[in-house]
């Protein structure tokens, strides 16, 4: 009787919206190679992550003040007064944290097994957007507390577009709305934190994925699960249905249907990433003073410097990139550029070979180092300038770059071993 | 529609025309949206030329104006302290201060109006940092000169003078603001000399 009455409910609704095809296309039926491992796990959770920063983020508004006077005050009144503000807050900070934490992994995933390559290059510059638009978004909140750490972390990166000539400082002028960073900078951040960015993230995650959907999605392997159609004998075509979208225009081979393979595998991976969060959220919400710093339990103070400002962690290997660089210009369009070349990732590796599985030695190495540089830059970005630590960041910087750059010579005839033509593990 | 009577070059004139009408309108509506972030009537007023009384200050004393919500430096130097100003120019990036970091009236070789007076922004011209004064200490940064200033984020170095040191972060000499003195021991930040 119920599911007569669904039944006729959807039948009703599909005629008005394709709420079946919909959800056949993108999860029931979704091809998805059979092979994914652990590293799929981190698209998934930056999507739960991104939900709980929406959530969150909007009961975190209702009690929130974005004003000179009361932004900081507002804050303990959260932490202090509101029924489970805490959790509310510390649910938000957490959440920061981790979705750089995921968003990283995620994008480790996509350097070994190249799903950045062709046909996947529009795929990846979504992502790269997304991870853009998610370090502004985490800038801008990193000010609404209104810490003394928020206030002179934004003077350090709103004094970076100082450094471009001649309109250097009246752009600075004009993104803080006054001679110093103030209640009008603080508002309109929190105008752009809570409403702008989020809105161009979701609208971002939305193009990300369908772009996958549409070339479809890289595995471990790094080879194709859609062959031309016609060219694989019937007994050796996947078992399962496929959407006519993909069915009708490839032969597909070992996939399986994303719902229910790999939501549930991905249920896994969100328990084991919520116990992992929660801990964090419930024994160290301070994240050891690398998630919340120190001297952002004061209020901002525009007379006093702290000691020693750090990003926080998630910026640090931009950061340090950044001042290495003995000259303010120089120095940010290092930071910049460093960025840029991995918006540029796909058109550096001229290699045809995917997977890591298949490519070179060279290239194996060049990715650990490329792994090992980047932590070290980013532990580099929370520890004080020293002659010492500036040298390692220059060596460091070197192999950021470097990664790039070798790849670019010895892709394009690059020694890898044969590819598999189907995913046999 | 591809029987209907269609003249292409007027159509394209039209696209065309409606296009750069529409483009201007967008770049008229935005117009108000950009010109909302410059610093508002309130913001302006607030950056008020401020007075400070530096009668009292000691030789070798730093004092903190706060001059459109920025510190501002003022040191009453010492004999010794000017007369060790020139020592050591080979180790600074603009001894000459030959970058408009300063007033026509200050660019001098105590970057002041009265060699006395250092009056300075406590802006550390790398990313904005506040450097601290030491006196006394300095030697340990850089040799040879007893007092300076050292910004505690990304270790840049400034002299008595605000002038920069070489091989550090910061690329400029500090700002010295607009400012003069109206009447004896009295010093009146934001308004430049033979400007009231």
């Amino acid at each position: 009787m119920l599911m007569n009455l669904f039944t006729s409910f959807m039948g009703w609704l599909d005629k008005r919206l394709p709420v079946t095809d919909a959800w056949n296309k993108h999860l029931a039926q979704y091809p998805a190679p059979k092979n994914f491992n652990f590293w799929y796990f981190f698209g998934s959770l930056a999507m739960l992550v991104l939900v709980n920063q929406i959530v969150t983020g909007i009961w975190l508004t209702m009690s929130y003040e974005p004003s000179n006077a009361g932004a900081f005050a507002s804050i303990e009144y959260i932490m202090r007064d509101v029924d489970f503000g805490w959790l509310l807050r510390y649910m938000h900070s957490t959440g920061a944290s981790a979705f750089f934490i995921v968003v990283y992994l995620h994008m480790m995933r996509g350097l070994m097994y190249g799903s950045y390559q062709k046909p996947r290059e529009l795929l990846w510059i979504f992502g790269m957007l997304i991870f853009l638009v998610l370090m502004a978004e985490a800038f801008m909140g990193y000010l609404l507390p209104w810490g003394n750490m928020s206030y002179w972390g934004a003077q350090v990166i709103i004094s970076l577009f100082g450094a471009i000539p001649i309109i250097g400082d009246d752009l600075t002028l004009w993104i803080r709305g006054d001679y110093v960073i103030s209640g009008a900078t603080l508002n309109r951040f929190f105008a752009l934190h809570v409403i702008a960015l989020p809105l161009v993230l979701v609208v971002l995650v939305f193009l990300h994925i369908l772009a996958l959907h549409e070339v479809g999605s890289n595995n471990p392997e790094g080879n194709e699960i859609k062959k031309p159609k016609g060219s694989v004998k019937p007994e050796e075509l996947s078992k399962f249905t496929f959407h006519k979208q993909y069915s009708e225009k490839y032969d597909i081979v070992d996939a399986v249907p994303f719902h229910p393979y790999y939501s549930v595998k991905d249920i896994m991976g969100v328990v084991g990433f919520l116990i992992l969060f929660c801990w964090v959220m419930f024994f160290a919400p301070e994240g050891g003073g690398y998630f919340m710093e120190a001297p952002n339990f004061e209020p901002a103070n525009g007379l006093k410097t702290p000691e020693h400002i750090a990003p926080v962690w998630y910026f640090g290997p931009y950061y340090t990139i950044l001042r290495i660089v003995p000259d303010k210009l120089l120095g940010a369009i290092a930071m910049f550029g460093a960025i840029v070349m991995l918006f540029l990732l796909p058109w550096f590796d001229r290699g045809i070979v995917k997977s890591v599985r298949y490519r070179s030695k060279l290239h194996l190495f060049n990715l650990i180092q490329f792994s090992i540089c980047f932590v070290v830059l980013g532990a580099l970005g929370t520890l004080p300038a020293t002659p010492v630590y500036n040298m390692i960041g220059i060596v460091a910087s070197f192999g950021y770059f470097g990664f790039f750059i070798g790849l670019w010579f010895y892709s394009k005839n690059e020694k890898c071993k044969p590819v598999p033509e189907r995913i046999t593990d | 529609m591809s029987n209907a009577p269609v003249i292409n070059g007027r159509r394209r004139f039209l696209t065309a025309a409606t296009a750069v009408v529409g483009g201007v309108g967008v770049a008229g509506v935005a117009v108000p949206f950009i010109a909302s972030w410059n610093p508002s009537a309130r913001a302006k007023a607030a950056g008020a030329p401020v007075e400070v009384n530096v009668s009292k200050i000691e030789p070798g004393q730093l004092i903190r104006a706060e001059w459109r919500g920025k510190p501002v430096y003022v040191v009453r130097r010492t004999d010794k302290t000017l007369s060790d100003l020139a020592k050591h120019d080979s180790q600074l990036k603009d001894p000459k201060s030959d970058e408009p970091q300063q007033p026509e009236y200050a660019t001098n070789e105590y970057r002041s109006i009265s060699p006395e007076f250092l009056v300075a922004l406590g802006v550390c011209t790398h990313l904005g940092c506040a450097p601290t004064y030491h006196k006394g200490d300095f030697e340990e940064k850089v040799e040879g000169v007893t007092d300076g200033f050292f910004c505690p984020c990304h270790g840049s170095m400034f002299d008595m003078a605000g002038r920069v040191f070489q091989s550090v972060p910061a690329p400029l000499n500090l700002v010295i603001p607009e400012h003069s003195f109206p009447s004896e021991g009295t010093l009146l930040i934001g308004v430049g000399q033979g400007e009231a």
